[in-house]
């Protein structure tokens, strides 16, 4: 019996690794430290009542952001361990399978559990309070989409610990996925975790667009909507039309797995190629799902820093759906080299160059919105001029390798892996930190400290460019992407070693940010007028941390930049709110649903990664009841008396 | 109460023949039905993708047994006929909910997750001769996806049916009124909606594969 | 600000020099075939033409960041309400528009060149490729030998590389030659290549195939077409045959050296392409017998 146990154990847990018991220690300290924590200052009801339950869009941003840092930390530390690992030749620190798990979890990590929650947090906390709404469309789906993604994540860095991470890189491309090469359960819970983080993005997809559709404050016309909210609207339609053909690939590579089909077998009539497909038709869109958004916070950014209105609005609208409806049309750009024929390739790469051209015009559009301006040099300003030069270079580079014959050399090579980090880092992950410090007030009512910021904004920086630069080189040289280790005679060394400082000094600049974060909480300037950076959008008309009705009387809109205008109108909420009664305003409830429907589908989750079908039975069946339970509750909503609602408003001095 | 003090207010209708009816006169109404809309669109994108897959490797039979050896007319016709009625029966469920007559409305609807479980019942023992004559969705890549793109429509229409039994018990509870009327409206869409996406099943994969 | 423009530009000049400097490193810059110059001349042309969009870009944006800095004695004009200009709109979607179309033209031209023999060379020979866990197994169909982990090719003669996986798909690289393709289980692809220098390069496997993709890389030499004669000559005569059963052995997932053999089964790459779902795809025409069009050259 002790033997069963023990030899089930060594399995199920990851055994033999040094750094790996290290980390289940710090894993279980850290788990201990929070329950006693939490136990001592009697906060549990506390987390319950305030944080899980709740149905408020910026608590849950909040809770997204949060996740997304610590992701952001976890993929951090992937990237190190892996530059370490090939900052010289032929080094031992990493085998080739923990090299494989880390590439793997690194790519995973950063694109669907850091960049999508971090955008999520900023959707979630910026748009209801620029739309002037108290909430989003569905308040409740989106505590369900925040919970789906945490649980999604939770799966999938459990297997750090238990049966294994994932080692067939971010794309998973069968058959090396398949059962045949690939028997251990890391590549389910890649499967299951992104697939139920998939489900929640896909309802936050839904629940953005409907919001912003039909819930903007009265004269709010669709032509005078922030343009962060139109990146939002062109996200939230890539969304709808590309998570369902993820959500099939990776349903199919599942079942390929667990019923032992053949969808992407070599054998039995299997082809591998649907599955590059069916992942490509969803993972060059998401790109954009990512970056538009992004896009969004620089021009709201630039042009608040700039004291001036954005440049070309009808174009900044026009160029975001141009390119949300062009990126359906460029997936195969990421196998020119699969066999595919001369006219096919000819197509995509040209599609994927067009891409460039609405790119570039937002680039000019946002130079010339600082064009005679007045541009202060805040840390999110900072960001947004970072982007400017890097994404102009990564979208540069991404125009070389659309050429599709010069793509041949460039293909899997470190010219693309530089490419990728340029636009993704250059222009998303710059993009989120911009946004977190330009929110930042607004989220929890002081500004983060300006000379630590700008410590972590040079380190970062400069350790981008060494870290990447010298990557298009080795791309040029011949240096394939996924290496685990290279011999010193061919001539890598001096770069790979020039990168790996880089991805240090990087590493340095998200320390800065933390504690910059902390610093900040004890020292940072509050933020008592709700309007810190003298901000454009409607936002900014309202206290700082937003009240949880968000608006005591939603605002009337006649003008693009409505803040803006109000103010130059010597208008202001607080004046509203002395002219008009306060009335009773209707909220959603509290849930403690969203939680454990989550729980369910981990637990389904879970059952599945190990194919113990009564867990995942069980689990499906949890989140059934959930569901009908939801559906028979008639008592999901309140009102927030008047009286209240004014007392709220003098505490914040806006009566 | 006013109106203007929901937290989810829509923008007022330019011209207000919807927000008449009963299914859009509580806030959430139109919100509700317009998200709806939005996820009939990624689920009829998800079955393309099933279609997609299907089409590609409808071939692919590893000397077993092909579309025309499985496929019988009698089996999937009578399955046709069960769910287009239903759909017919759901549409009647609406139409007396729109006369505010709650006996009709329920019968109607009892009547479609009848022949809902009908089709159902003769999908599941398709499926099993399938499988008793050696026909496993193991066997090989056709099957995969012939199992997997009906199955996922069958796994679609139970989901429907234990739905629409919650929406029959609320609607005996509390009546018709908006909540209910938007919850009726919306599993009728839904329910057309997998009636339409039967329709390019029965013709993809029934009818191309006993004619080819 | 004008001795950061200095910099800059020596850097510039610095970078050309070191990149043209030492051509042995840069394979990708530095191809020894047709293949690769014509791939090269369009990464040099894309580059080109992205530099007149870019260095302008930085360069503006410098300019405007100093020029408008919120300085209380800035006397840059300050406009917060100019918002429009149709003739500057006009330029920057122009401008794109016509760089894109010009590299369009020569990538549509290139793309469709590259799936023919280069022109105006030497008769062409064929390699078929077969991509294993972690190994790469080449059949010379015309000279009836094959190797493992190294080819020989002669220079001067484009060569025909067909390409398929019996384990999962990886992608056939060599950089000095030109572009890669990948090899796929169940599919057989074309990939020209040519070399006009005789010398040794390092070929790849380039897409990520598990434990020890990294160890899969081959040696590719090129001789001139007498020394390639010979060193037929002499596979054939020394070395062992490689039988169903030695494929077998090689099939099994492992790192091995390199390894000659004098003969190999006939059929063995059509029939790997065909038990791996080949019959299913319609490879007419990457396996129909390309004779007649290289003798139309």
């Amino acid at each position: 019996m002790f033997e069963h146990i023990r030899s089930f154990a060594s399995h199920f847990f990851v055994t033999g690794e040094p750094m790996i018991y290290a980390s289940d220690v710090a894993i279980v300290l850290f788990l201990v430290g929070i329950i006693f924590t939490l136990t001592y200052l009697k906060k549990w009801k506390w987390l319950w009542r305030e944080w899980i339950t709740t149905v408020d869009h910026k608590k849950i941003g909040i809770m997204y952001l949060i996740s997304a840092l610590l992701m952001m930390f976890r993929g951090g530390v992937d990237a190190l361990l892996m530059r370490t690992q090939l900052a010289l030749p032929n080094q031992t620190f990493l085998d080739a399978e923990h090299y494989n798990q880390i590439f793997t979890t690194h790519g995973t990590i950063m694109i669907l559990f850091m960049a999508m929650p971090f955008l999520f947090a900023l959707f979630n906390i910026a748009v209801p309070l620029q739309l002037g709404a108290r909430d989003v469309a569905f308040p409740f789906l989106n505590s369900v989409s925040f919970w789906l993604f945490f649980f999604g994540a939770l799966l999938f860095n459990l297997s750090f610990v238990i049966g294994g991470s994932p080692d067939a890189g971010w794309t998973s491309y069968p058959p090396l996925t398949e059962l045949g090469f690939d028997k251990g359960p890391g590549e389910n819970f890649y499967l299951l975790g992104i697939q139920i983080s998939g489900i929640g993005s896909m309802a936050t997809g839904i629940n953005f667009l409907v919001t912003i559709l039909k819930m903007r404050a009265p004269g709010m016309t669709l032509m005078r909507l922030p343009l962060f909210c139109w990146s939002v609207v062109a996200s939230c339609i890539i969304i709808i039309f590309a998570f369902p053909a993820l959500t099939v690939a990776l349903a199919l590579l599942l079942i390929d797995r667990v019923a032992d089909a053949h969808f992407f077998t070599m054998l039995h009539g299997g082809n591998p190629m649907m599955f590059i497909n069916l992942f490509w038709i969803w993972g060059h869109p998401e790109v954009y799902i990512v970056v538009l958004p992004a896009y969004g916070i620089y021009s709201e950014v630039v042009s608040t820093f700039s004291g001036k209105k954005i440049f070309g609005y009808k174009t900044m609208v026009i160029s975001l759906m141009i390119i949300s409806v062009v990126s359906y049309f460029v997936w195969a750009h990421h196998y020119f080299t699969m066999g595919a024929s001369a006219g096919v390739n000819s197509f995509f790469a040209v599609a994927s160059m067009l891409i460039g051209i609405p790119t570039g015009v937002k680039v000019f559009n946002w130079l010339f919105t600082m064009f005679r301006g007045r541009i202060q040099l805040k840390l999110p300003m900072l960001w947004t001029l970072a982007f400017i030069p890097c994404f102009a270079m990564g979208g540069a580079t991404g125009i070389m390798l659309a050429v599709a014959p010069a793509d041949y050399q460039y293909h899997n090579s470190y010219f693309l892996i530089a490419h990728f980090h340029q636009t993704l880092i250059g222009g998303v992950a710059f993009g989120l930190l911009a946004g977190m410090y330009y929110w930042w007030p607004k989220m929890f009512g002081f500004s983060l400290n300006e000379r630590l910021g700008r410590w972590a904004f040079w380190f970062f920086n400069i350790g981008f460019y060494v870290c990447f630069m010298p990557q298009y080189f080795l791309g040029f040289m011949g240096m394939t992407r996924r290496v685990y280790t290279y011999s010193g005679d061919t001539g890598w060394t001096s770069f790979n070693f020039i990168s790996s400082i880089g991805a240090y000094l990087m590493g340095i600049g998200f320390l800065f940010i933390v504690v910059q974060v902390l610093y900040s909480i004890k020292y940072g300037e509050r933020d008592l007028t709700g309007d810190p950076w003298n901000g454009r959008t409607l936002e900014w008309a309202i206290a700082s941390p937003a009240p949880h009705y968000n608006f005591a009387h939603i605002p009337e809109v006649t003008e693009r930049d409505a803040w803006w205008d109000m103010k130059a109108r010597g208008e202001s909420l607080i004046k509203v709110n002395q002219r008009m009664a306060f009335k009773p305003i209707h909220m959603p409830k509290n849930s403690g649903l969203p939680f454990i429907m989550a729980v369910f589908f981990f637990i389904s989750g879970f059952g599945f990664v190990f194919n113990w079908y009564w867990m995942a039975a069980l689990g499906l069946l949890g989140v059934g009841i959930c569901m009908i339970v939801r559906s028979n509750n008639r008592d999901s909503e309140y009102y927030i008396p008047a009286e209240d609602v004014e007392k709220t408003e003098a505490a914040l001095g806006r009566v | 109460m006013s109106t203007l003090n929901h937290y989810k207010e829509p923008e007022k209708q330019s011209h207000s023949t919807t927000s008449e009816l009963l299914e859009y006169q509580r806030h959430d109404g139109p919100l509700n039905i317009l998200g709806f809309w939005i996820f009939l669109a990624t689920d009829l994108l998800l079955f393309a993708c099933l279609f997609a897959t299907y089409l590609v490797i409808r071939t692919h039979v590893d000397g077993g047994p092909t579309d025309k050896d499985l496929f019988e007319i009698p089996g999937f016709t009578i399955e046709t006929i069960l769910l287009l009625a239903s759909s017919f029966t759901g549409s009647l469920a609406v139409y007396e909910m729109r006369h505010n007559d709650k006996k009709r409305l329920l019968g109607w609807l009892v009547v479609t997750v009848l022949l809902g479980l009908g089709f159902i019942g003769i999908e599941v023992s398709e499926f099993l001769s399938y499988i008793r004559e050696g026909a496993t969705m193991q066997r090989s890549a056709f099957l995969s996806a012939f199992f997997t793109l009906v199955g996922t429509h069958g796994s679609h229409v139970s989901l429907g049916i234990i739905w629409m039994i919650s929406i029959i018990r609320q609607v005996a509870k509390y009546g018709i009124e908006p909540i209910n009327a938007r919850k009726v409206f919306i599993i009728g869409l839904y329910w057309h909606f997998l009636d339409i996406v039967w329709i390019f099943i029965f013709t993809v994969v029934y009818m191309t594969g006993v004619v080819s | 600000m004008k001795s950061l423009w200095q910099k800059g530009f020596i850097l510039l000049i610095l970078c050309l020099i070191f990149l043209t400097g030492c051509s042995e490193k840069y394979p990708v810059l530095h191809p020894v075939g047709p293949v690769g110059e014509k791939e090269r001349n369009l990464i040099i042309l894309s580059a080109v033409l992205m530099a007149i969009v870019i260095i302008p870009v930085i360069a503006l944006l410098a300019f405007i960041v100093y020029r408008y800095r919120d300085k209380p004695n800035n006397r840059a004009p300050y406009k917060p309400n100019w918002d429009d200009s149709k003739i500057l709109e006009f330029v920057w979607w122009g401008i794109p528009i016509i760089i894109i179309a010009v590299l369009s033209i020569y990538t549509v031209r290139d793309t469709f060149a590259l799936t023919k023999p280069p022109a105006n060379t030497g008769e062409p020979i064929s390699i078929q490729v077969t991509s294993l866990d972690w190994k790469w197994v080449f059949f010379y169909p015309d000279e009836g030998v094959a190797t493992v982990n190294y080819i020989d090719i002669p220079a001067g003669r484009p060569v025909q590389f067909e390409l398929t996986s019996d384990a999962p798909m990886n992608s056939f690289w060599i950089p000095a030659l030109g572009g890669q393709e990948y090899t796929m289980p169940g599919m057989a692809m074309r990939l020209w290549l040519q070399a006009n220098k005789v010398g040794t390069y390092t070929g790849k496997g380039a897409n990520f195939t598990g434990k020890e993709f990294s160890k899969m890389s081959f040696a590719v030499h090129v001789k001139k077409e007498t020394d390639f004669d010979q060193w037929v000559k002499a596979l054939k005569n020394q070395s062992p045959q490689l039988t169903e059963a030695g494929y077998k052995q090689l099939k099994k997932p492992g790192v091995v050296g390199k390894k000659s053999f004098s003969s190999y089964p006939k059929d063995i790459f059509h029939d790997t392409v065909m038990k791996n779902g080949g019959k299913y795809m319609n490879n007419d025409w990457m396996m129909k017998d390309h004779s007649q069009e290289m003798k139309g050259k």
